[in-house]
């Protein structure tokens, strides 16, 4: 055993039996544990507890009696239609966003990974959007799709009436649109990260078979990026159903009349604005719960065995 | 792949690449238009339709220096904590042997895939209720106090160290703390780099937490009082779309040019290995 040459005995010879050969270790990583408990597991655990009481504000210190309610407050939530609708909202933005950021971001990335010319500025170009605050790039988008804006001036009279985001079939398809042009960039650059995973005997091998560019993307780089495409689909569907700043900004609180309202935007207007947490914290739990079938699903189908 | 081939591929990346661009062009000659010019002849700057004014009428509403300073105390109690104590469990993870460290590494896996709208409201009971931080730079703080993609980003790097470094300085009677002040930590420099950057996008750019929690002008971060003018100050503005698009570049400006400095430092695989784990 090297063990004792590497690390000459401490006096403290129990602690370390229990707490491991450094105990530093644990003293080291006490601050991220206590972050992790106190703005994670326990605010996780308290949403739960939240959802199934009769809760609301109270002033700091007072202490009120909050009583058991069972599901009271998932009745409640669901037989608005208004929070029904919005999961539908937020089903078609993924049903949009989802497929739509996959096939992007690989295509780009496989084309990006390959380029000699201009690598650094294509790259950037492509990053640029991700980087830059959500609310700023709101700004633009509401300029250029507003009624008489400069993408219905080059439309004309293909332009959509009313424009698009006052539009109650456009506007959830424009903020989906609006979401894969943002958040590109992120997932280009998990799959170029994943292609230089991909040997390049691969390719060579595939070329002597006789396989065209087309072939080989989809027997060689298709299933070699196969674990980054799990992630990419997990983070896009965690993304979209935190959807809130778009629908907020962009069409101006869920508008037309809830067309583009998501369901984080409707659990801020009830729990925040109208003062019922309880039922906030109801359609949160419901849509965590949501969120993970789904990406138990894709990871079943997209995972392979692997 | 032909010739062919390969030049459409370039075309087609490029058009691509404008397309992803051309907003932010648009964004900065819509700022500087006395009135908004929405055909296709605005599109190109206009010497007869130039002015900064839009930037002087949306200080006039919003404060941008303080606008600016408020992210940007925010971000840097975040790049402060990160750095700090991502630094200490990204090197007891990789380096040092004790119990909890798989759990510790599952946990910081784990965080990353939480959605925040659970967390949402009862982050906003326990910050702004139980503890009475809002309006304060320290409930700001507190939800991202410490990233967790930067804790794996330096466990990544730290592993990549040799042993034996370590292990000769401990022999020469270095204490723990000292090995990863004086011999780990400048040679994770590129790291650093990595996590600032990667870091500063998160708080500078967030809106939804500050947005909740700051209810008096003075300490909201400009992309919370940018969208409150968007929703109720604008349309009363002579030149709304300027006055809007003006904040939109003061709020992009920082981060676009921090970006295009250090982007060699933005580095895919390491960003991939941090999210992969």
């Amino acid at each position: 055993m090297t063990t004792l040459i590497e690390n000459p005995p401490r006096p403290v010879g129990r602690t370390r039996r229990i707490l491991g050969r450094n105990p530093l270790g644990l003293l080291f990583s006490a601050p991220y544990l206590i972050f992790v408990i106190a703005v994670f597991a326990y605010p996780l655990i308290y949403s739960v507890w939240i959802s199934f009481h009769d809760f609301f504000f109270t002033a700091p210190g007072f202490e009120a009696d909050r009583p058991f309610v069972g599901l009271t407050n998932y009745l409640t939530a669901f037989q608005d239609p208004a929070v029904i609708r919005s999961f539908g909202n937020v089903g078609i933005f993924l049903l949009i966003n989802v497929p739509l950021t996959v096939v992007l971001s690989l295509l780009l990335a496989s084309g990006l990974n390959r380029i000699v010319h201009f690598r650094t500025f294509l790259r950037v170009a492509y990053y640029v959007p991700y980087v830059t605050a959500s609310v700023a790039v709101v700004a633009i988008w509401l300029f250029l799709f507003n009624g008489d804006g400069l993408v219905n001036t080059v439309l004309g009279p293909l332009a959509p009436d009313p424009s698009w985001l006052i539009n109650s079939t456009w506007a959830m398809p424009t903020i989906a649109f609006f979401v894969t042009w943002k958040q590109l960039g992120f997932y280009i650059l998990l799959y170029l990260a994943a292609l230089q995973g991909i040997p390049k005997e691969l390719y060579e091998s595939a070329s002597t078979d006789g396989a065209g560019p087309i072939r080989s993307f989809f027997s060689v780089t298709v299933p070699g990026v196969r674990p980054a495409t799990v992630l990419v689909l997990l983070v896009s569907t965690v993304t979209g159903a935190n959807l809130f700043t778009e629908p907020y900004l962009l069409t101006g609180g869920g508008g037309p009349d809830g067309a583009s309202a998501s369901p984080v935007l409707i659990m801020y207007q009830k729990g925040l604005q109208q003062g019922q947490p309880d039922v906030a914290a109801a359609i949160g739990v419901v849509l965590v719960v949501l969120v993970l079938v789904v990406a138990l699903l894709q990871n079943r189908f997209a995972g392979g065995r692997d | 792949m032909s010739r062919f081939q390969k030049i459409l591929r370039g075309v087609v990346l490029f058009i691509g690449a404008v397309a992803f661009l051309f907003p932010f062009y648009y964004m900065i000659i819509g700022s500087l238009q006395t009135a908004p010019d929405p055909t296709i002849a605005g599109a190109f700057p206009n010497p007869s339709n130039i002015t900064g004014e839009n930037y002087t009428a949306i200080n006039d509403r919003i404060n941008l220096f303080q606008g600016l300073l408020n992210p940007g105390l925010f971000t840097g109690g975040v790049l402060l904590g990160t750095l700090v104590f991502g630094v200490l469990v990204g090197y007891a993870l990789a380096v040092l042997q004790w119990r909890g460290r798989g759990v510790t590494f599952a946990l910081a896996l784990l965080v990353q895939v939480v959605p925040f709208q659970l967390l949402m409201v009862p982050l906003y009971v326990l910050i702004a209720r139980d503890y009475g931080l809002s309006d304060n730079y320290l409930g700001m703080i507190l939800p991202f106090a410490i990233n967790s993609t930067a804790v794996i980003i330096f466990r990544q790097y730290f592993l990549q160290l040799p042993k034996e470094l370590f292990e000769a300085a401990r022999i020469d009677g270095a204490g723990e703390f000292a090995v990863l002040r004086r011999i780990a930590l400048p040679l994770v420099r590129p790291a650093l780099i990595t996590v600032v950057l990667l870091t500063f996008i998160g708080p500078w750019n967030e809106f939804l937490w500050p947005f909740l929690i700051t209810k008096e002008a003075g300490l909201q971060p400009l992309a919370v009082s940018l969208a409150n003018y968007i929703s109720n100050v604008a349309a009363t503005a002579a030149n709304p779309f300027g006055t809007t698009l003006a904040g939109a570049a003061v709020l992009a400006g920082p981060v676009v040019i921090l970006f295009i400095m250090f982007q060699r430092y933005f580095i895919s695989t390491d960003i991939g290995s941090g999210v992969k784990g």
